[in-house]
Formats: structure tokens, sequence, C-alpha cells
């Protein structure tokens, strides 16, 4: 071990916090990009050489004012046509918290971006304008974050300046949007009336809206409770790669590695080991060079069992009494992504948790109209950036549960065969 | 007493470790020759940390790949020699005079050597037949690499097409490739610089003396403190004097400038840190200078 760099082992404030990633949809209009520039410049997060760079930007192109988009829309073909195409990560902290944001696309044609950008999301933040009120992109937004299951959900009713802050028209947008929630699966929804332009309860509260007594969008996302979340009853640990140190120091070590992916585990658990159906027990968790008393989700860890069982990669581990029914029928929501469209018969690579197997298109059920919630039942293909109920048989049996116990466990991406791209993505309804 | 859920917390700092670890993991699971970029930086030292935890106590399944610029500090590679032995990795370099000398690359006297080290890595991960290399890139650094995928795909030619990225959903990684292509592999994505200092002073690990406050001899170029070095020969004008700097990158002492700084230890550097008014790169490092698509152009080409 070299030496320390320092006697004291130390860390700052952000290093204990709690991460937050929330992933916000919209467009430049909504006021999406001015409302993530001061939540950076609000939380010190923006550089000078950056805001420099972007101030030049703005100037040469003869704009009046800065335009933040530009911070954040990192390619040159999205700086050209003023749009954001891909997702863009950012990161921030305040004292509360360390925050992701996947800032993604509005535009119907990059769905697939948001539904990118919404697969790791805790909270889901969609704009309004004030003015429009509702409109087909926001119900859109809403519908895809609830497809991924995103447990929180905040409508930021934006441009409340515009609207002489009027308490009126957010409540109309409000019982509008609460009304369509209820067709949804949103377990924890906030409406905050701001101005992102004027700073109207983004991050302090406002003086000109005495009507409302919900949080400040900050406020809100720095103490949404997202630990609860997580799945901590059903022990769900996919075998990722299995450590042999095959030293003299280390001759009998075997150990699993993995990342929880739901329950908690315990030396001495009673586990199972599928799909092989064969028991143990634990006989240890590793950490590195520690033992640890527990794991939990999202933790990457070694186990070790203490019978010598045939695991490999691609197994899984969980509890007797509660495991995951090995399947090759799965009925899944399947968000289309490639040019050429998805049809009954086609064939996929299939990769779910660790395993990677491949997939026959049996039927497609119906394709879902994201702005409606219609179900077609006539068309019988998706098109790119299409979402339908598809279902699929395996080559292998895949150890999964629905979508809507388990993000991890739930959910799969399609690989084309001969071009290797990912071409759509998965969440398993239930599985036979 | 049972246990409510509050209690199963997982700090943000440990959150990006599990993550990065099961990147790791799964590349060494799935490509049949990985291998570590190691510049012997802060990002990459932090890289090699993760690798060794983990497959611990197995050791690191790959080998380390270091391009020899000639222009590299003194400093960084006695930190690096320091790692891979007591790792026990093995350590490739590939080396800019090398490749010079058996004509990979052409030095016409324009072309800096930070741009040749493209060639030189492209030439390297081809020699070897390294299907995916690991690199120390973050998404905070740049806006070109905010978009950037965790797997980032390359195509015969080593380049990058941020168009054509494939969509990187949950924690599910797409490895497929033809043959010839490669991938890179950035497990240190939604790491942000507070992060790896955190990281750095939590782990108690061995980084380059010269990211701490030191005593050196610099002169002025561009706005930048350069150091003095017969790598780098003075232009007209420009004046040596001795300042308390340390550097906050590390790359080609050609390129690379320091800033003045009393931080001598991690919890200074942290607090230097946090208080920063410039982006690490913008602040030290000439090669993102050039136009504000610099990154996304040698990106592009293959770079890092």
């Amino acid at each position: 071990m070299p030496a320390p760099t320092e006697a004291t082992v130390t860390e700052s404030l952000t290093a204990n916090m709690d991460m937050l990633r929330f992933a916000t949809a919209g467009s430049v209009d909504d006021g999406k990009s001015t409302l993530i520039g001061r939540l950076l410049l609000d939380s010190k997060s923006i550089f000078e050489d950056q805001l420099e760079a972007v101030e030049a930007t703005s100037a040469s192109k003869g704009y009046d004012y800065t335009d933040l988009a530009l911070l954040t829309d990192g390619l040159r073909s999205e700086r050209e046509q003023g749009i954001t195409i891909d997702v863009a990560y950012r990161y921030f902290a305040t004292p509360a918290r360390k925050f992701i944001i996947a800032d993604t696309p509005g535009h119907v044609q990059y769905t697939r971006n948001m539904v990118t950008g919404a697969s790791t999301a805790d909270l889901g933040l969609v704009l309004v304008d004030a003015r429009q009120g509702l409109t087909e992109q926001s119900r859109r937004h809403a519908v895809i974050l609830s497809l991924l299951r995103v447990p929180h959900l905040v409508l930021a009713v934006n441009k409340m300046d515009l609207v002489d802050y009027s308490q009126e028209i957010y409540d109309k947008i409000q019982a509008e949007f609460t009304t369509f929630a209820t067709k949804l699966n949103i377990p924890d929804l906030e409406v905050i009336p701001i101005s992102a332009l004027a700073g109207d309860n983004v991050v302090n509260r406002s003086e000109n809206m005495d009507w409302y007594s919900g949080p400040t969008l900050m406020h809100h996302l720095e103490n949404v409770h997202v630990a609860s979340d997580r799945d901590l009853v059903d022990v769900r640990f996919p075998v990722q790669y299995v450590v042999r140190p095959k030293s003299d120091e280390h001759h009998d070590y075997r150990g699993y590695g993995g990342m929880v992916a739901g329950g908690v585990l315990k030396p001495g658990d009673e586990v199972v080991v599928l799909p092989s159906g064969m028991t143990s027990k634990i006989a240890g968790i590793d950490l590195f060079d520690k033992e640890i008393t527990e794991a939990f989700p999202p933790m990457s860890v070694t186990v070790r069992l203490e019978d010598d069982v045939d695991v490999s990669r691609g197994d899984m581990i969980a509890r007797p009494a509660n495991a995951p029914k090995p399947s090759q029928d799965i009925d899944a929501m399947i968000c289309w992504m490639a040019d050429a469209p998805l049809k009954p018969r086609q064939k996929l690579a299939i990769k779910h948790t660790t395993r990677v197997a491949r997939a026959l298109v049996k039927d497609i059920q119906y394709r879902l109209d994201v702005n409606t919630l219609h179900r077609d039942q006539e068309t019988k293909e998706l098109g790119r950036n299409e979402i339908g109920r598809v279902q699929l048989r395996t080559t292998v049996p895949l150890l999964c549960d629905p979508y809507s116990k388990n993000r991890t466990t739930g959910s799969f991406i399609l690989i084309d065969e001969a071009t290797g791209i990912t071409v759509g993505a998965g969440m398993i309804n239930n599985a036979s | 007493m049972t246990q409510t859920h509050a209690d199963y917390r997982l700090s943000q700092l440990d959150q990006l470790e599990a993550e990065s670890i099961h990147i790791f993991r799964e590349v060494a699971a799935e490509f049949e020759k990985p291998v570590l970029m190691f510049s012997g930086g802060k990002d990459s030292i932090v890289m090699l940390r993760l690798a060794e935890k983990a497959f611990y106590p197995a050791k690191i399944p790959f080998p380390v790949l270091q391009i020899d610029t000639g222009l590299d500090f003194p400093e960084v590679l006695v930190t690096r020699d320091n790692w891979v032995n007591r790792l026990g990795v093995k350590l490739v370099v590939a080396s800019i005079d090398d490749a010079i000398a058996n004509g990979v690359v052409v030095d016409d006297g324009k072309t800096s050597r930070n741009r040749m080290q493209t060639a030189v890595l492209l030439n390297a991960i081809e020699e070897n037949g390294f299907t995916a290399a690991f690199g120390g890139g973050r998404r905070d650094e740049e806006k070109a690499r905010a978009k950037e995928r965790v797997y980032s795909h390359r195509d015969e030619f080593g380049q990058w097409d941020p168009k054509m990225q494939r969509p990187e959903l949950w924690s599910l990684y797409n490895g497929r490739l033809h043959a010839g292509e490669h991938m890179r592999i950035f497990p240190i994505s939604n790491w942000t610089e507070l992060d790896v200092w955190d990281y750095i002073g939590r782990e108690g690990i061995e980084i380059p003396p010269i990211y701490f406050s030191h005593q050196r001899r610099v002169f002025e170029r561009d706005g930048m403190l350069m150091s003095e070095t017969p790598l780098n020969p003075l232009r007209q004008g420009e004046v040596v004097e001795e300042r308390t700097v340390r550097f906050r990158t590390c790359g080609d002492i050609s390129l690379t400038g320091c800033v003045e700084s009393t931080a001598s230890t991690i919890p200074e550097i942290i607090a230097e840190v946090s208080i920063a008014k410039l982006t690490e790169r913008g602040a030290t490092r000439g090669d993102d200078r050039f136009s504000e698509a610099a990154m996304e152009d040698r990106k592009k080409e293959g770079y890092f």
C-alpha cells in the first residue's frame, strides 16, 4: 500500500449526503433551460468560464439575453439547431443533497431519449407554461414517467409572472392534472407554481403568491423521501462476476460479485440459487477487504456461500420462500428505438440483469398512444419512439419480477443482433 | 429492534462507488480483452482503486495502458510505478517517440503531442487487440462529455459518432461489437471533481505530489502558469519566477498549467475546489481552449 497522502482521512460535506436523480422534460419554450440554469446558478454550480463562454456565444449570435440552453446543449449539432436532442447529465449539490439531472428533450420524436433519462430517475419534473395550461406534450411526459415507474412527480407550473401570479389559473391546471394523474401510476405528485425567470418558488419562496402554502421546488427536491422507494424485502442478487483469486494466499476463496437489486442480505441467511434451485447459506459478505453484516440496494458486494454449489454469471441468489419464477414467456411494455419497426416473429438479443438470451416477438398486443392513453389493437407493429404491449418468448428462462415491483429485475433491453445497437427498452408486466 | 428503511442508507459517494464497481465487473465479464487507460492523474488513480475493490481479493484481471508522451511530469511516473507494483498489474506503455521512430505518426513540427496521442492510443489498442478501454472521463468536465455514454462505442477507425450513440437505460449496458471496433468505458462518468477529491481523501491513496502546493519555477503563457522545463522552451518576453503553486490536472507538461495555491493537504484542496470559480479544464488545460467544440472534435477522432 502506498503511503497515504495524508495521515488523517477526510471528506468534504458532500461525501455523506444523499443523492437524488431526477429527469426533466420539456422544450425551450416551457422555460426548462432557464429553470435548470437557475438551479445551477443559485446552487453555484456554474463556473465562470462556462458562463463566460455562453455569454460570448449569445452575444455573437446577437441575442439580447444570455441563452442558458447553451450550457446544456453540449453537441455542435444541438447548438446549430437550437434544440436538445440527447440526454445530458448535469450535477449540482446543495448543503442537503447531491443532484444528478438527466436533461431530456421534450419532442415526441425523441421519446426514446426521455425514456432513457427516466429509467434511472427517482423523480420526474414536468414543466407547463401557465399561459398555455396542460398540453399534449405535458400529458405525454407524465405518461412516460409513470410507465417508467418514476416514483415522484413534480408538475412545475412555470411563467406564473406572465399570468399575474393568478391562483385561479394555478388551481385550474392543478385540478386538471390531478384528475389526469389518477389514470396513471403516480404515487407522489406535487404541483408547484413557479417563475424560473423571476425566481419565484424555485429556491426562494415567492412573495407574489402568498396563496400558495406548499414547498418551493428546491425545498421539495432536497426533502422528498426516496429511501423507501427501494425494495428492502424481496432478496434479489443477480450474480455478475465470479471472484476466484487462484493465489496461494486466497487459495479457496470463491465469491460472487454483484449489485444488490432487492432485499437485505445477511450472513447466515438461507438462500436459493436460480435457475438451478440449489440451496445454501450465506457464509459471508465482503466489501473490498472488509466483511460486512448486511448488504442492501444498490450496494456492490461479493457474497460467499457455505456450500460449494455451481454458481455462475447470469444466476440469481434469492430466498427459498421468496424467489422469482424462472420464465420464458414475457409480457412487457416496450419502447421501440430503431428506425425499422418492431414486428411479430422478429428475433432479437435480450439483456436482463446479468443474463443474455435471444427473444422472439410472439405478438404485439397493442400500441399505446402516449398522448391519449388509447390502446390501438389494429396496428401490429411499433415504430420508432412508440410504446406498446408485447409478448416475447426467450431461449432461456429469465429470473424476473414485474417492473412495478422491482425496476432492476423487471427491466430489459433489446439488441439488434446484426448491428449490435440497442433497439428497445422493456418493462415486464408479467412472466409465466 | 426492527430497523426502518431510513437505516439502509447509502451516502452519495458510496452509491457512486457501487455504480463504478458494477461497471468494472460488467466489462470484465463481457469483454474479451479490456485495458485501463492510466495517465497517472487523479481520475485514473481513482479508477485503479475502484478496479482493485471490484475484484478483490483477486488481482485486477486486465492490464494498464499508458501513453508516454515524452512530456509527462516525472513525479507522475513515480506514482504510476508505485501503483502498478503494489497491485501487481501488467503495464503496457505506448510511447509517442517510438511511434514517431516507427512511422506510426509523423512529427511535422506543427502537431502537438497531445494531438499525436490519439493516433498512438488507437495504434496501441489495435496492436494489442484491446476490445474495451477504461477512461477516467467525467461528465461534469466538459459539455460534450456530458452527453457521452458509460459504454461509448468506437468504430474501426476509433471514431466516436455522437449522433449514433446507443441509448443507455437502467444499469443495463450493451457491449456488442463488430470485429475491429472497441468500446471506451467511463466508470466514473457520474463523479464530479469534488467527489474524486472526497474519495482520495477517504481512501487515503497515493496521488502525484504535484497536486499539492509546492514551490515551482513558472512563467505565464496565454493567461496560464506553465512549468519551466527544457521540454517547453520559453518564448520571447516570457519571464520565469518562483511561485507557490499546485496542479489541478496532470496532462502534458507543455500544455498543462498550474494555479497559485497554498493547499498542501486533501482537506485544503477540497476547500479550494469547493469555492473554485473556473472549471479544472478551463483553468489549466491549453488543449481545451482552441474552440467551443475542441473536446467534441478530438473525441470524434478517438481521443480519451
